[in-house]
């Protein structure tokens, strides 16, 4: 069972930021709320328990609860984190600090758009897979090696919260820049044998610095990745992948290594 | 008062809506679809284990085809369901998901040669075949009779959700979130469209559409545990069974899954034990096999459900400040298999319990307890998706009744349906949208949307009074988990009635401290709390009348599938709006049509059936009809269309190609 114990009963304080943009009244501002911590206890369990007992209209964003649906991306002591898979315990001082992701526009609170801006990046870099063949829905599946399906997998895995986009310099000084999660797509459909387009066609969609030539290998998207997935290398390896296709002007077969 | 015109509305963005958009916006149809929140957030995302479709790739699957999965799901629905969608969703299964590997689901694929697999906690080798590399493999999951789960790790909800969502972006369909359907706009028995909260301003919209979907999922947050997302709160059904004509199907057919974790209640997939997991008791003692010898841990989920709380009742539970448990142990599967097939799940384990399950013995085992996971009941409809009530109105996927689970689903099944019915239900849909125009006059919308601003600026202008939202909410939780569970009675399902209606009452009079219309989380509480009991209320009344036990309806004080009195499907109208009980009437099922006439189910407990006297006619002369066929060379497809004829759109009655046999 959990090992919480010894933690029960202790003394949290929270400090959220409260601001509604809709409101010309609103200014940005902190509210302190004190909250005894129970066994286990996310930050899922604790904004619940402030919205019930003190703050009936403080805005947040929870679907699953599990770390799997990427809604509850927040700026916790400054770091963005999935905050249902955020446990008080943690804290060893206590002390919880909540802020918005910046990057997205605010809603309310802690509730920022993701959404539209995701829906964006996935039009930007046409989030879909390109095949002129025909799919006959009767017949046998096309074969896929099973390690390249898996290799597609791994990077399939990403849950658009948009913690990389916080995590990144570039992002925060360039709006339009698709960060490492539209970078890493790219690289998955890239894997993924389905998909017929070349290193030029994905040069098309990102080949510049609001793509990717833009990171600059700063690393913070993958250290708080929650889903830990290889942004740097597939960047990287992307990056190497695409300079070709300048280097020879494009329009070339291109082979690399990687 | 702003309108928004389209041809087909499709509210809900999980699998089954966006699939259904797909499939309007193809056939040149202007589709918008709305959602509480951006659609790769839905609770479909959240699957774990698998989607069922018999392509009998992998060498466990050999011999699966159509039939094989018709009968499970038959057996599983404890013969509650419509076995005409049943087959319709069986014999598209494998074309949606050829459909989603074309569209890039990374299906975890077969590998020739030998592995290690781990079947009744014995390590097994097996040999895949040379000519199934590369075709799409399948796991283990309850109440079928072969590998038939397909799966990309345990985020199969995931994938799927994210490449059919990429295929709505690539086609272009309008997709909104953060909008909320509150009532649907109908006249003379037509449905037009529905009246939308924007989240964000509060702002009310008309959406007015030819036909209009309702793809809003389950609504398990009645109960207080559950596995479902915060979303799930029956919402959608609420505003059809609001219209005092749309009817719901089998409300009390909830589904409690055996292995969400404890206290969390986050799901641990049925993948553990498709893949070989076992459950323990206090002792480390396995027991599902002295209650099941034959199907074991992986018998349907309201059985091993039920044996599990058995098992507690007996003593056998582990004791725990958050109530009795017993474990699951996926330990004997070896790391490297935990590390690659059920990596959320050691994800989840270690995150919110701090304990690692691939960690040997003891150590590695988890808390688990059934909890609330499904709902198999939903807005009723015809085969076609369309509801019977509403011409126009239409539902798919969890919201919906279409009714191929019956009692209970069988796991796997349920993505299944979502993207299956998407396919079907949005190709009627289409043709419903080609065939009708819009011919509603602005005076009835607007009357529509002045009904929900009038609702919304009453609850504003209550006084507050002693009472809160969010106390009334959680009685409601409280009473679901505790008298509407997974063992009923007659004497606490009346208590409950009458408190949920009592909660309907004062939920209707509860104030809010905050009065604004924009982003206001504590006024939508307030607005949603009375669906959410009418549902509530639904489910615990129709479980009070339904005096049986069938599938995962357990009814201690009447033991017994009673088909002689009880082979039906419940109905639910509320045509009073005032009124704190809705109508219930029944929905004969007609056993002379069944492909497979009730019988037993091959696990469960023997002998526990009052057998209607017309299964056994039909059994005969299915038996008959099948000999005939049979002495004259007919093959199965024909056997089975002799049996029970039923209909699809497109091409998805065409025959399954499948490997080594053709279209045999
Ligand atoms: C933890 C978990 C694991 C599961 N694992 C499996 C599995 O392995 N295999 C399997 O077959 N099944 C599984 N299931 C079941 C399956 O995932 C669901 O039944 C299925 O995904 C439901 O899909 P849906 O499209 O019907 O609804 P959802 O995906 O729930 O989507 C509902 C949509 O409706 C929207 N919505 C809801 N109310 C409103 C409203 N009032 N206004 C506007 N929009 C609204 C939501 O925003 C959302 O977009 C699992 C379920 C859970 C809870
Ligand atoms: S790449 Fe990682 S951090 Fe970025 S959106 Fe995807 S899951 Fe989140
Ligand atoms: S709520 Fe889904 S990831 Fe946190």
């Amino acid at each position: 069972m959990p090992d919480t114990a010894q933690n029960k009963g202790r003394m949290l304080t929270f400090e959220i930021l409260q601001y509604n943009p809709s409101d010309p009244q609103s200014k940005p501002h902190m509210v302190t709320y004190h909250l005894e911590e129970t066994l286990g206890m996310t930050l899922f369990v604790a904004l619940n328990m402030i919205r019930e007992k003190f703050e009936p209209d403080l805005a947040f964003d929870f679907v699953c609860r599990a770390g799997i649906c990427g809604s509850c991306g927040m700026m916790v002591n400054g770091k963005p984190l999935l905050a249902c898979r955020t446990l008080t315990k943690n804290y060893p001082d206590g002390v919880l600090r909540l802020m918005p992701m910046p990057s997205f526009k605010l809603i309310k609170d802690l509730s920022v758009v993701t959404g539209q801006w995701m829906d964006g990046m996935s039009k930007r870099v046409e989030s879909w897979i390109h095949s002129k063949e025909e799919v006959d829905l009767t017949k046998l599946e096309k074969r896929i090696e099973p390690e390249v399906a898996d290799a597609t997998f791994e990077l399939d895995r990403c849950i658009e919260c948009g913690i990389c986009v916080s995590s990144c310099a570039t992002a925060l000084m360039r709006p339009d820049f698709v960060g490492a999660v539209g970078l890493n797509r790219v690289a998955r459909f890239d894997v993924d044998p389905h998909d017929e387009r070349t290193a030029e066609d994905f040069y098309e969609l990102v080949g510049d610095d609001s793509g990717i030539f833009g990171c600059m290998t700063l690393l913070g998207c993958e250290d708080n990745c929650p889903k830990n997935l290889p942004l740097q290398e597939k960047i990287a390896y992307m990056r190497r992948k695409l300079a070709n296709v300048k280097d020879t002007g494009g329009g070339l077969e291109i082979r690399v290594e990687g | 008062m702003k309108i928004q015109y389209c041809d087909a509305l499709v509210i809900g963005g999980g699998l089954a809506g966006l699939r259904t958009a797909v499939a309007t916006q193809e056939k040149g149809l202007s589709t918008i679809v709305l959602s509480l929140v951006p659609v790769k957030r839905s609770h479909s995302a959240a699957a774990q284990g698998g989607m069922q479709a018999s392509l009998a790739n992998s060498v466990m699957g050999k011999g699966d085809n159509e039939d094989v999965h018709f009968a499970d799901t038959v057996k599983g629905s404890d013969w509650g369901c419509d076995q005409e969608v049943a087959r319709m969703f069986v014999t598209t299964a494998p074309k949606a998901i050829r459909e989603l590997a074309g569209w890039g689901v990374p299906w975890s694929r077969v590998k020739r040669g030998e592995r290690s697999v781990v079947i009744n906690t014995e390590r097994t080798t097996i040999t895949e075949a040379d000519d199934a590399h590369g075709l799409i493999t399948a796991r283990d999951f309850g109440g079928t009779k072969k590998w038939r789960t397909c799966f990309t790790s345990d985020a199969t909800g995931h994938t799927m959700l994210f490449g059919v969502a990429n295929q709505a972006l690539k086609d272009d369909v309008d997709i909104r979130e953060r909008k909320e359907l509150l009532s649907l706009i109908h006249k003379d028995g037509r449905c037009y469209g529905a009246v939308v909260r924007d989240l964000i301003d509060g702002e009310l919209e008309a959406y007015i559409a030819k036909a209009t979907n309702i793809a809003t999922g389950g609504w398990g947050r009645v109960y207080r545990t559950t596995t479902n997302a915060v979303i799930c709160e029956g919402t959608g059904q609420a505003a059809v069974l609001e219209t005092g004509l749309g009817t719901l199907g089998n409300p009390e057919a909830v589904q409690f899954h055996p292995t969400p974790i404890v206290p969390s209640g986050i799901l641990l997939t049925e993948g553990c034990r498709g893949d070989g997991g076992v459950l323990r008791d206090v002792d480390g003692y396995r027991f599902m096999p002295d209650y099941e010898p034959e199907k074991k841990d992986l018998a349907s989920r309201d059985v091993v459900s039920r044996r599990m709380m058995e098992h507690i009742r007996k003593g056998k539970g582990v004791k725990s400040i958050f109530g009795d448990h017993l474990w699951l142990d996926i330990s004997i599967l070896g790391r490297e298999h935990i590390e690659k097939n059920l990596r959320d799940v050691q994800e989840i384990s270690m995150t919110f319990n701090g304990i690692d399950p691939a960690d040997e013995g003891p150590k590695g085992w988890m808390p688990v307890r059934p909890a609330q996971h499904y709902s198999m009941g939903g807005v009723r409809t015809k085969p076609t998706g369309e509801s019977p009530d509403l011409s126009g109105l239409f539902s798919c996927g969890e919201a919906a009744c279409w009714d191929m689970h019956g009692f209970n689903r069988l796991g796997g099944n349920s993505v299944a349906e979502t993207v299956v019915s998407g396919m079907i239900v949005g190709n009627y849909m289409a043709d419903y949208c080609l065939e009708n125009e819009i011919d509603i006059d602005t005076a009835t919308i607007e009357a529509f949307v002045e009904k929900e601003e009038q609702n919304i600026r009453e609850i504003m202008s209550r006084p507050l009074n002693d009472d809160s939202i969010f106390d009334i909410k959680r009685r409601m939780q409280e009473i679901m988990d505790d008298k509407v569970g997974i063992f009923r009675n007659g004497e606490e399902l009346q208590e409950a009635v009458d408190e949920l209606r009592e909660l309907l009452e004062r939920s209707r009079k509860v104030g809010i401290r905050y009065v604004t219309h924009a982003s206001n989380p504590e006024l939508v509480e307030a607005y949603r709390l009375p669906k959410m009991l009418k549902i509530a209320i639904s489910i615990a009344y129709s479980a009070l009348l339904r005096t049986e036990s069938r599938g995962a309806h357990y009814r201690e004080d009447y033991l017994k599938r009673d088909d002689a009195n009880w082979l039906k499907r419940t109905l639910v109208r509320w045509s009073d709006p005032e009124a704190t009980l809705p109508e219930v009437f029944y929905e004969e099922l007609d056993i002379m049509k069944m492909e497979i006439p009730p019988a037993f189910r091959g696990y469960g407990r023997k002998g526990m059936t009052i057998e209607h006297p017309l299964s056994a006619e039909r059994q005969a002369e299915v038996d008959r009809i099948r000999e005939e066929l049979e002495a004259n060379g007919a093959d199965r497809f024909e056997i089975q269309d002799a049996l029970m004829p039923f209909d699809l759109p497109e091409n998805y009655k065409e025959k399954n190609e499948r490997q080594g046999i053709g279209y045999a």
